[in-house]
């Protein structure tokens, strides 16, 4: 019975991510346009969008290969299976122990590795573009993310990510430099990885300016919905993993009861519009750079994992 | 009741037999089929003796001295857990590069001058593992190197094999001088040359500090080392493309397994600033490995590069394995010096599947240069495939095997804030920082390499006239692919197996991980971390059948094929597509400043002008001109100025005979 229950509550957490995606894109576009004074689509303009996009026909270029028709469900599997392993309204979740928080990274990284190749098999500029800029971006991101990871998992004294999740929820963590390091550092991965400005632009189809979007030029109809829906996931688990590891609260933990999983629930979806806003405002306020000043601001991002980790190891024996 | 061993030594001797054989035959039609069937067979029998003496009484350690070699010493030859995994790990390779061999060496120009060293290296390799005396050792680390030397002048009519050849010949004599010494002093003023005499002697500090530098310059410059590995990107790639997989895939494991040998089993209890040089080195030889790779437009070059970033990756968890030996820390070093093999085992797999891929481009178009390829998945459908998997595993992305190794690696890292001096705990935090550098920069490099050798669209003429190879080169790349995954998905029965290597040396093993439920790995506690390849596997699969289902279920199905988008113009030449050097342009605009001096300058013509804008790379490849220009120049200045000496007349050499006697004589009545 306790695994039924157990099941159930993960299996609502990959469908909550699932379902909950385009609305948190909807929201966070919502908001932008209000800060612009504009009125902004309707909240639920995400979820008509790939309605209509699966109800279309795809226009395949006429070099694509089969990597180029496989490569949106493995993207959307790598995506949603890492999405499905963090912690959203409760910690302790039935399958946690199959992948740590390396292998939420690298899961992460098998779906960009395919994107870059699709990006490449059509066989134009704006494909290689995406693809040269996206490895670009994440060859600084990915080791940033690692470092972090390290970071946390000295702290916690694991990678896993429901025990991090309660380490950080329970009072023996207190204020830590390296922690705010690296919450800093995870919020610059967060946004160079989920393509948001400054680092790149998701509104764009400026050719010069696009990352994200120029590999995925050549996609259309029911393809380009699978791919979307990949990235609206990606800014979820972002957002889950920001809350879960540093705003922990409310956080149901393992074994808890229908009511606080309910006020789990809440807790996460307050989390997750105050992250939006947040992230809107940010988005609002500040100008997309130029590519060459990513590293840069990557570059940063990485330094500081690195500080936060060199800072714990030292600190180990004071 | 025969034993292991000496089974194991008449098949080397069979191996023997026919690369004498091949010498003879060499030239007849039957002669390729002849010696690639009998080295596979030969390396198979190899492996199911080596499997079945580990499987049935795992640990026990099986010694012969023969009466060859020296009059008054002999050659000795032993068996043990450590030596067992590296001869799973060059006999699988030397099966499947066999098995590649049989349809690969059909294509050859010159049969006659591989076929008879082929079996002469694999038996060095295996020679190499199985001695058990310093003077066996280096005997077989010679014969190795010399026939894998003289198959990388197989091809000895161009200028630049030529020129690698000579390279590899002089950096693999450097590196026998350097081992010859490190033998020199284990073996001690009583010289014994036989390692069972050296495992007890415990040389003095000083001494091992000294034996630890010249293994690492020794083993380090036979693995590719940074910086002694210039001469690896230059022989790897210039033999045939099965050899290439065997010296990359295989020898320098094999130089791996002489470090391990002599630092982790000779020498005794180790320092724990030796944990911090081999750290360093490691990382550093990663970073710039991957760095070079990405830079390379040849597709075996590149493969050759990205093989120094993993050994890079290989020495750096025998440098944490090593840091914590010498702590006491046991599990911990288990734990890292696992992490090794495993990276020891699985590059042999998917680097070999890389070579073997690169090789069938080769064959089937004649092209090495990824910018003169391009769109091969729509005409070699099978040999993407598996070299996809091959990019997939190295890169180390879940669920490949790649990815397993590299998370050991990183659990090992995750253990070392206990380790109680300073510069340990600053380094290995950088370390791991490089680690996963050099692992961002591997999935980087690697969408490089089958991006532009196998996607876009064709970029010369003889791409559109390709196809598929032959079944023997397919069903070896095959066989690798498959291994790449099943060790991917069940790392836990690969590092139970690993446990008889690790605890004769390391004094622990990791813990037993068949036990776990579903497979899973657990290096310490489940609550602390685990990974279970199989499911994640499971749930990818499961979920891109879902998706796949409902989209096909309730989605369109309409599917039309139209011009891809280039901004209005349509047939854009396929020269306009990214190259393998502007691919790697942001890369190098991040990493170029410090790794190679890059240096760009955009010639750009006034305005109104006709002439076309020009734009100038100026890379430097640093160890090249640091460490190896002005050695061969104070070489060639010391050999100028005594060149006179060739052209004397008689008596000034008597005189010369004459001083240098005095000179002899005065230190010997000098001496003290």
């Amino acid at each position: 019975m306790a695994v039924i229950f157990q099941l159930a509550v993960q299996g609502a957490q990959m469908l909550l991510v699932l379902l909950l995606a385009p609305l948190l894109i909807g929201f966070v576009r919502k908001v932008k346009a209000r800060l612009l004074r504009r009125q902004g689509p309707s909240l639920i303009q995400p979820y008509r969008d790939l309605i209509r996009l699966m109800r279309k026909e795809v226009v395949l270029a006429e070099n694509a290969s089969w990597l180029f028709r496989v490569t949106p469900y493995l993207i959307f599997a790598a995506t949603w299976v890492a999405a499905a392993l963090v912690p959203t309204f409760a910690a302790g979740l039935q399958f946690s122990w199959t992948a740590d928080l390396i292998v939420i990274v690298a899961l992460l990284g098998s779906a960009r590795f395919f994107q870059a190749l699709a990006g490449m098999d059509v066989g134009t500029s704006f494909g290689g573009i995406g693809a040269s800029r996206e490895v670009m971006i994440a060859s600084l991101a990915e080791p940033a993310m690692l470092l972090i990871v390290f970071s946390l998992a000295l702290v916690a004294g694991a990678t896993q990510l429901s025990t991090v999740a309660a380490f950080m929820g329970s009072p023996e963590v207190g204020l830590r430099v390296s922690l705010g390091m690296s919450a800093i550092a995870l919020v610059m991965v967060a946004i160079a990885e989920n393509a948001r400005i400054p680092v790149d632009n998701p509104a764009t189809h400026l050719e010069l300016t696009m990352v994200h979007e120029a590999m995925i030029l050549e996609y259309s109809g029911r393809h380009l919905a699978m791919i979307e829906l990949a990235t609206f996931l990606k800014l979820v688990l972002y957002v889950s993993l920001i809350s879960c590891v540093f705003l922990p609260w409310g956080l149901a933990h393992a074994g808890a009861g229908p009511k606080a999983l309910a006020l789990g629930a809440v807790a996460y979806l307050v989390k997750l519009a105050v992250l939006a806003i947040l992230l809107a405002v940010f988005e609002t306020a500040v100008a997309k750079m130029r590519v060459f000043r990513v590293p840069d601001f990557l570059g940063a991002a990485l330094m500081l994992a690195l500080l936060g980790t060199l800072l714990l190891f030292v600190s180990r024996s004071l | 009741m025969i034993s292991t061993v000496a089974v194991l030594l008449w098949g080397l001797a069979a191996l023997l037999a026919t690369a004498v054989l091949a010498g003879a035959v060499s030239r007849r039609a039957f002669a390729t089929r002849l010696v690639y069937g009998t080295a596979l067979v030969i390396s198979a029998a190899l492996l199911v003796t080596v499997a079945s003496h580990l499987a049935s009484n795992s640990g026990e350690v099986s010694a012969i001295t023969l009466p060859l070699g020296l009059p008054w010493t002999g050659a000795r030859f032993r068996l043990d857990g450590l030596s067992a995994f590296f001869l799973i790990v060059v006999n699988l390779g030397g099966t499947i590069t066999s098995l590649y061999g049989l349809g690969y060496g059909q294509h050859e120009s010159a049969p006659h001058r591989v076929l008879p060293f082929y079996p002469a290296f694999l038996a060095g390799m295996n020679l190499v593992v199985l001695a058990n005396d310093a003077f066996a050792f280096l005997l077989s680390w010679e014969f190795m190197s010399l026939a894998s030397w003289a198959l990388v002048m197989s091809h000895h009519r161009d200028e630049a094999n030529r020129r690698a050849a000579y390279i590899y010949l002089v950096m693999a004599s450097f590196g026998t001088l350097a081992l010859l010494l490190a033998f020199g002093l284990l073996a001690g003023p009583a010289g014994t040359y036989a390692f069972d005499a050296m495992r007890t002697a415990q040389p003095g500090p000083l001494a091992a500090g000294a034996v630890l530098a010249l293994m690492l310059l020794g083993a380090g410059s036979k693995a590719g080392l940074v910086p002694l590995h210039a001469w690896l990107p230059l022989a790897h790639p210039a033999a045939p493309s099965h050899v290439s997989a065997l010296m990359s895939g295989i020898m320098t494991k094999v130089a791996i397994y002489g470090f391990i040998r002599v630092v982790f089993d000779l020498l005794g209890a180790p320092a724990w600033w030796s944990g911090v040089v081999v750290l360093l080195l490691g990382g550093i030889t990663a970073v710039l490995g991957i760095l070079h790779a990405l830079m390379e437009k040849d597709l075996k070059r590149l493969l050759a590069y990205s093989t120094i970033e993993n050994i890079g990756v290989i020495f750096a968890s025998l440098g944490l394995a090593l840091a914590f030996k010498a702590n006491a820390m046991p599990s911990a070093a288990a734990l890292a010096f696992t992490a090794a093999l495993f990276h020891v085992l699985n590059h042999s797999f998917f680097k070999s599947l890389l070579f073997f891929g690169a090789g069938t481009v080769l064959t089937a178009t004649g092209e090495r240069d990824m910018e003169k390829l391009g769109g091969l998945i729509h005409r070699m459908p099978v040999t993407s495939f598996v070299f996809l998997v091959g990019c997939v595993s190295i890169s180390a992305l879940p669920p490949f095997n790649g990815f397993a190794s590299e998370w050991l690696a990183f659990q090992a890292i995750l253990q070392s804030p206990e380790l109680p001096q300073w510069g340990l705990k600053v380094i290995v935090p950088a370390v791991g920082g490089m680690l996963a550098l050099s692992a961002a920069l591997a999935a980087a490099c690697f969408v490089k390499a089958f991006g532009i050798t196998f996607l876009g669209r064709a970029r010369s003429a003889v791409v559109e006239r390709t196809h598929e190879v032959d079944r023997w080169s397919l069903a070896a790349m095959a066989v690798l692919a498959v291994f790449c995954l099943l060790a991917g998905i069940l790392p836990g029965l690969v590092i139970d197996g690993l446990s008889s290597a690790t605890l004769p040396l390391i004094g622990d093993r990791m813990p037993v991980q068949a036990a776990q439920p579903w497979l899973s790995i657990v290096p310490i506690a489940e609550s602390r971390s685990s990974y279970n390849g199989l499911l994640v596997f499971v749930f990818i699969t499961i979920s891109a059948s879902l998706a796949a289902f409902f989209i096909h279920r309730f989605a369109s199905h309409a599917l039309r094929r139209g011009i891809a988008w280039g901004c209005g113009f349509d047939q854009a030449a396929p020269a306009a597509q990214y190259t393998a050097a502007s691919f790697a342009q942001p890369i190098r605009r991040v990493f170029g400043g410090f790794a190679f001096r890059a240096r760009e300058a955009v010639d750009m013509p006034a305005p109104g002008a006709l002439e076309p804008a020009h734009i100038k790379v100026d890379m430097h490849d640093v160890a090249w001109e640091t460490f190896y220009q002005p050695i061969a120049g104070a070489i060639d200045f010391a050999t100028e100025r005594l060149n006179y000496l060739q052209f004397l007349t008689i008596r000034r050499y008597l005189t010369l005979v004459f001083l240098y006697l005095v000179i002899l004589l005065l230190v010997l009545a000098l001496w003290p």
